[in-house]
């Protein structure tokens, strides 16, 4: 009895110191030097993976870091500023900062403002479809509907609209690391500035027909009347193929184009509602065309209660 | 125009086969065997292949709608073909829960475990079937004798099968000559008058459901074929050898299910190979290990097994037994 | 035993219904919208300004490149505007629209030309005379023919493969023309075989079109050095591959080309191009189309000028019958579903199919049961299921290792997939995807 347990015991101890050794000659044959640098760097990097740097993953970035001289062309979009300050200390090298970005959807074309005319049948993927077809609808600039950008974001900050059939952009979980914008086959995704309170005023068209195509296949389409760029103070709007763009740099968020656009394709977000004086909370989803519903509404109220 | 246009790439028009159609055409070539079975059998018979059939439909239904809250696909045959063919691998007078635990192995684990239909690597029925045999051995050969009122067969069949009988008989030192006194004559086998499982009773009548399967393509010869002349081949080999210790070939393919097995199981589309030269490598190692199980194994009957170890091979076969790309060899020459 | 090619292929049902059905001449239309984009390849470059007069004929539109092709004006008019229009694509596309001027006379001139046999340009005349004319590859794939036929000196070429084949159910189009014109489609024949310096020729027929198999027996000259091959019939024989293979008994090298085993294959539209062009110089501005569907009032085929647009041969055949769900420019197996009907005919709309709404409707894609049909009618040795899961989870560099570049699109995977998958709606995306990979690297 005692010594089937001794043999046992011996036995397993016996395997285990082997095994150990085995590990250690291994481990010891195979090692790999790696700058301590890289695990470091590393360590700060946010670890989502999201290849928003361009690199496949934090790992090789951190890699790029150490390894480059001048890493001012390098920079972490879902970290920002404060992490590549982080690696900037880590490594003694300069970084240059970037303002921090948000993605926007540059189409407010719904079910309702954008009839469908034709009905696709086939894999429901925006980049099939978009090699089929230009769309179930006769804009063939807009939104595809099939959601790729939601399927791609790594950081719930997308998700389907059944309503409008249109992706929508939480602000606050978006890292800007630019999935999205690589996977739209339109590209109607865009990265603007982000600021404190997140107002943003930018066009939601990229329809390039002349004016009545693109108001017959989508009622909220930039018909390129020029209008904005008229009464922009800052000449922040430049108009190209029918199609008005907001330059982020030179708008001073005036809002003057909002008002004149006749087709309401410009959308302004997180601003107060106009003449009342109360500071509306930050909303944490940007639903465009509700909130502009709500402006309207609330400033033909204030119209009429004045 | 009331409706919109439709826009989908091209092909535009399709064939009328659908998925469903193969399987309710399977169904169709099992009625045959069915038929026998129940003469043979009585209502044991359908009792069995009722019970396993409403289970099997049951447990795919209740498994997808509560536990993967999938869409439910009962309707598409699948369900329902392996609930026939678990019955047609059972003995008619099994225990009506048993039934109920294999069909529940087949659908639960063979098949919804792995994604559904399509996704499954195993032979669902079988599976159900081989789990039953290994837990409820005596049970699962126990093969019932001729329902008793039916005077003319009545003396035809015995209480073991064809294989089974050769099994014991050469285990206790008897020769051939002596055991197939008492075996039903090939006539007898290929009507479905021996003893067995509730499908494999009738070679006949499965060779008919067999060639209907072929005539309407759902199945091609390549695996039934290969099959059974393997099976023959390799028999046939060791028989001429010594005819006292191995049975005739002809027993050995009319027997123990080798025909349900080869037209039905072993086909499965998918737990089958995708190319010709696949299902010829799939089927040939099939017969060779119902051939070895039966010859020098435990079990008087081996192509169960053999089905499914073959099943785990598929992957591999299908990776290493490509069509030929067009092109990829220039045959002839510019002259 | 007729000759085919061996592995794959399938029966779709034919439903040739307007084989009987003579060419007549559309009306020329009223307006004409041109693309600038009806090869494959670089889009012709348009050389004419708005409310410019063009005469029939006259180049409105320069090749853009080496693989690009010219674009005449297929009536006399006015050009109103340049504009984006929608075409078979799905995609608006750069457009010429030409108003037809309804007093000149050269519109609506009978153009029916006599026979003319003797070739007298040389070799090089006839090839720069194709380029000139901008014909492209009428069969659908418009490839621009003077590219296909520039032979690199010292290639080893003996046979000259015509294709009249015209696998895709509905279509008559080739076999119509194969009747009416056989003698100058023998004609146009020699003329390549002139330019190319060859002796031998041989015309593909499947044997579904009988009477074009007697005809070209009868018309063709011992020796002419053509030859007449009866074919048996099967999809997508009408492919370059499978028909040198069927033929010829030759294989196309993986990503290779015809030229590669010495033959070059041209459809019988092109050829009838080719004779028009050489004999009487005359640009690709028509082409024969055939308007067909099953519950179309008088379906038929017709000569039609190139940017037609598709409405007013619809009106022509009764009109678009109730419950109509889908349009396809091209064949039922390899064409294009179009958004409506402003869709301009181009160089390469060989039909019109009008499908109702009992086979407009693709059935609900269920689980691949790995039958292996898609393998066996796979053309080109191809495992389309396969290609389909890889493409469909991103793993391009394996679908690239499965030869994928190699799928000729002919369909027959998703024709025969009783699950209703989009097998080639992802192989053509997986294609898509590999070639940006492959010339990212180059």
């Amino acid at each position: 009895m005692t010594d089937s347990v001794l043999y046992s015991v011996l036995l397993l101890v016996s395997l285990g110191v082997i095994a150990a050794l085995v590990l250690y000659v291994v481990s010891k044959k195979f090692y790999v030097y790696e700058n301590p640098l890289i695990a470091e760097v590393d360590e700060v990097l946010p670890g989502a993976n999201c290849a928003g740097c361009g690199s496949p993953g934090c790992k090789s970035f951190a890699e790029r870091l150490v390894n480059t001289d001048d890493i001012s062309e390098l920079f972490c979009p879902v970290g920002g500023n404060d992490v590549m300050k982080q690696v900037a200390a880590i490594l003694g090298k300069e970084v240059v900062e970037r303002d921090p970005t948000v993605a926007v959807l540059r189409c407010q074309g719904s079910c309702d403002v954008r009839p469908k005319t034709t009905e696709y049948q086939g894999p429901r993927t925006c980049a099939i479809s978009a090699m089929v077809y230009s769309g179930e609808t006769d804009c063939q600039y807009g939104c595809l509907g099939d959601g790729d950008c939601v399927k791609v974001c790594k950081f719930d900050a997308m998700y389907m609209d059944e309503k409008t059939g249109l992706p929508v952009i939480i602000t606050d979980n978006c890292t800007s690391c630019g999935a999205c914008v690589e996977e739209c086959p339109r590209d109607i995704i865009e990265m603007r500035p982000r600021n404190k309170r997140d107002l943003k005023v930018f066009v939601g068209c990229l329809n390039e027909d002349k004016g009545g195509i693109a108001k017959k296949s989508c009622s909220v389409a930039c018909i390129g009347c020029a209008k904005c760029e008229d009464v922009c103070p800052k000449d922040a709007i430049a108009m190209l193929n029918n199609l008005a763009y907001i330059d982020p740099v030179l708008c001073t968020l005036c809002r003057k184009c909002v008002d004149v656009c006749p087709t309401h394709s410009i959308i302004e977000t997180n601003f107060p509602p106009k003449k009342v004086k109360k500071v509306v909370e930050k909303k944490v989803e940007v639903k465009v065309a509700v909130i502009k519903e709500h402006i309207v509404a609330e400033s033909k109220k204030s119209k009429t209660d004045a | 125009m009331s409706q919109p246009i439709i826009i989908s790439a091209s092909p535009h028009v399709h064939s009328d086969r659908t998925s469903k159609k193969l399987m309710y055409d399977v169904v169709i070539a099992l009625i045959p065997a069915f038929l026998v079975s129940l003469y043979v059998f009585g209502i044991g018979a359908f009792i069995v292949t009722a019970v396993a059939v409403i289970s099997c439909l049951l447990f795919e239904y209740l498994i997808q709608k509560f536990l993967m809250k999938t869409t439910v696909t009962i309707g598409d045959g699948s369900a329902l073909i392996t609930g026939i063919l678990l019955a047609f691998n059972l003995p008619s007078g099994l225990p009506i829960w048993m039934i109920i635990v294999g069909s529940l192995v087949a659908i639960g684990v063979a098949k919804l475990s792995f994604g559904g239909i399509g996704f499954n690597i195993f032979n669902p029925a079988l599976v159900g079937r081989v789990f039953l045999l290994v837990s409820f051995p005596v049970q699962m050969t126990m093969w019932p004798t001729a329902v008793e009122n039916n005077a003319t067969i009545a003396d035809a069949v015995t209480g073991a099968t064809t294989l089974g009988m050769i099994k014991e008989g050469l285990m206790f030192g008897d020769t051939m000559t002596t055991i197939s006194a008492n075996l039903p004559s090939n006539l007898e086998m290929f009507l479905g008058l021996s003893g067995g499982s509730i499908g494999e009773m009738s070679g006949l009548a499965l060779l008919l459901g067999g060639i209907y399967l072929l005539i309407r393509k759902v199945i091609t010869w390549h695996i039934p074929v290969t099959i059974l002349v393997t099976m023959a081949v390799m028999t046939g080999i060791f028989w001429v050898i010594n005819p006292e210790s191995y049975a005739s070939p002809l027993i050995h393919v009319l027997s123990g299910g080798a025909l349900l097995g080869a037209f039905y199981m072993a086909t499965d589309l998918v737990t089958s190979p995708m190319t010709k030269k696949g299902m010829i490598i799939f089927a040939i190692g099939i017969a060779v290990i119902t051939v070895v199980i039966r010859l020098f194994g435990a079990y008087p009957e081996g192509i169960s097994f053999a089905i499914l170890i073959m099943n785990a091979f598929v992957p591999l076969i299908n990776t290493y037994f490509k069509p030929r790309r067009f092109g990829s060899k220039i045959k002839s020459k510019i002259v | 035993m007729l000759k085919t090619f061996p592995k794959g292929g399938i029966h779709p049902p034919e439903n040739k219904i307007t084989s009987s059905k003579g060419i007549k001449r559309m009306a020329v239309p009223k307006v004409v919208n041109v693309p600038i984009a009806q090869h494959i390849g670089i889009p012709a470059e348009i050389i004419v300004d708005r409310k410019e007069k063009v005469e029939i004929g006259q180049v409105i539109a320069k090749s853009g490149g080496f693989v690009s092709s010219n674009i005449h004006s297929p009536v006399a008019g006015t050009v109103t505007k340049l504009d984006l229009i929608i075409d078979s694509s799905g995609y608006k596309k750069q457009c010429i629209v030409i108003r037809t001027d309804a007093k000149d006379p050269s519109n609506f001139e009978e153009i029916e030309e006599p026979l003319k046999i003797d070739i007298e340009l040389e070799p090089k005349e006839i090839l720069q005379r194709i380029a000139d004319a901008g014909i492209v590859g009428l069969g659908g794939a418009t490839f621009p023919s003077q590219v296909k036929l520039n032979v690199r000196e010292g290639t080893t070429l003996d046979y000259l493969i015509i294709n009249g084949v015209e696998c895709e159910p509905y279509l008559t189009a080739d076999h119509r023309l194969m009747l009416e014109k056989a003698e100058e489609i023998v004609v146009g024949i020699k003329i390549l075989m002139k330019a190319l310096h060859l002796k031998k020729a041989v015309i593909g027929i499947e044997n579904n079109k009988k009477d074009a198999i007697t005809l070209f027996k009868k018309v063709i000259n011992k020796g002419d050095g053509i030859q007449v091959a009866a074919l048996q019939v099967k999809y997508p024989q009408g492919g370059e591959k499978q028909l040198v293979r069927a033929i010829l008994g030759r294989e196309v090298p993986k990503n290779g080309l015809p030229l590669d085993v010495g033959v070059i294959v041209h459809n019988v539209g092109t050829i009838f191009a080719i004779y028009q062009a050489i004999q009487f110089n005359k640009p690709l501005i028509e082409r024969v189309v055939t308007v067909t569907g099953k519950k179309l009032e008088n379906p038929s085929n017709f000569w039609v000028k190139i940017g037609t647009p598709i409405k007013d041969l619809i009106a022509e055949v009764g009109g678009l019958p109730e419950g109509t769900r889908k349009l396809v420019n091209g064949g039922p197996m390899m064409g294009k579903a179009i958004k409506n009907t402003d869709v301009p005919v181009t160089k390469g709309t060989s039909g019109i199919l009008v499908i109702a709404e009992e086979e407009a409707s693709r059935g609900e894609a269920k689980n691949c049961i790995r039958c292996g049909e898609c393998v066996y009618v796979c053309p080109m040795g191809l495992e389309p299921h396969l290609l389909m899961n890889l493409s469909e989870k991103g793993m391009y560099e394996k679908a690239r290792a499965e030869d994928i570049m190699t799928c000729i699109e002919c369909g027959s995977c998703s024709y025969v997939c009783p699950s209703h998958r989009p097998l080639l709606d992802y192989i053509r995306f997986g294609k898509n995807i590999v070639k940006k990979l492959e010339n990212s690297k180059n």
